[in-house]
């Protein structure tokens, strides 16, 4: 396996972005899948979906599960997204710095009250 | 390579990054670098927006007087903002979520087949703006109440 710490430390070559890259494919596979699951529960409903009908969906224990899975998903998948834009655009290390960390702060604090949401159901 | 490199050299020119100003709105953009840069532009949308959609998620949930309250602020506006406003937002939101699943899915595709012919990528991108656009119209439409 390639030394991946101390002065040996490979700097170039494979695995480099390999992760991220797998995540940002296996969590949007993730959310294309719940979103047609979402969608089909939505078609399957008779007649017009009124409260009732919407958060009867969400109210399941594996739609919790899933829904939960999705959130964090999506925290991840939006983080190597906004990172890459901040990386692409904004040079001064400063700047980049304290937007990478806005995007955390953002980010996290949204995914918290999404997961508050889905808790109190 | 170890020759000296004569003292007066002719001014060559430079290729440096794309001026977003000048030269911009010159680059005329094939098909699947609009989906490209528009997957880009969808997703920081979302990002920005997150807030605003999870407050929908959170209205739309977590009671039938929230539930109300959310059917309120669509039809008849939030706040400062009018009903259309906020309908417009949300459109913006569909179109957003809409171009970047399908633009995500020509990108799982592509990874699964290896599927990288130049025909390819310019049919897959032209079928991703015109679905993208076509299905955020059919249901703007709906949102928008004309059916």
């Amino acid at each position: 396996m390639a030394v991946n710490y101390g002065s040996k430390r490979s700097v170039v070559g494979a695995h480099y972005g390999l992760r991220d890259w797998l995540a940002q494919r296996v969590t949007a596979a993730l959310m294309a899948l719940f979103t047609l699951i979402v969608l089909l529960q939505v078609l399957v409903t008779k007649g017009p979906v009124g409260y009732d009908q919407w958060a009867g969906i969400f109210a399941a224990q594996w739609m919790k599960f899933l829904t939960f899975t999705v959130i964090v998903a999506m925290l991840w998948h939006v983080w190597v997204g906004v990172r890459d834009i901040w990386m692409d655009y904004v040079k001064p290390v400063a700047i980049r710095l304290s937007l990478q960390v806005f995007s955390i702060v953002w980010l996290v604090g949204c995914a918290g009250w999404a997961i508050q949401v889905l808790w109190r159901l | 390579m170890t020759s000296p490199l004569p003292p007066t050299r002719a001014v060559r020119p430079e290729f440096r990054n794309i001026h977003a100003l000048r030269d911009l709105p010159s680059y005329r953009l094939p098909a699947a670098g609009w989906v490209s840069i528009l997957h880009r532009v969808s997703g920081a949308l979302m990002f920005v927006l997150m807030p605003f959609i999870i407050w929908m998620f959170d209205k739309s949930v977590s009671s039938e007087i929230s539930f109300a309250k959310l059917v309120r602020a669509l039809n008849a506006g939030i706040g400062l903002a009018p009903g259309w406003f906020v309908k417009l937002v949300v459109l913006a939101i569909l179109w957003a979520y809409l171009h970047h699943s399908i633009a995500g899915l020509r990108h799982l595709w592509m990874d699964i087949n290896h599927a990288v012919s130049k025909e390819f990528g310019r049919s897959s991108a032209l079928v991703t703006l015109v679905l993208g656009t076509g299905l955020t119209l059919v249901l703007g439409l709906k949102l928008f109440g004309v059916y």
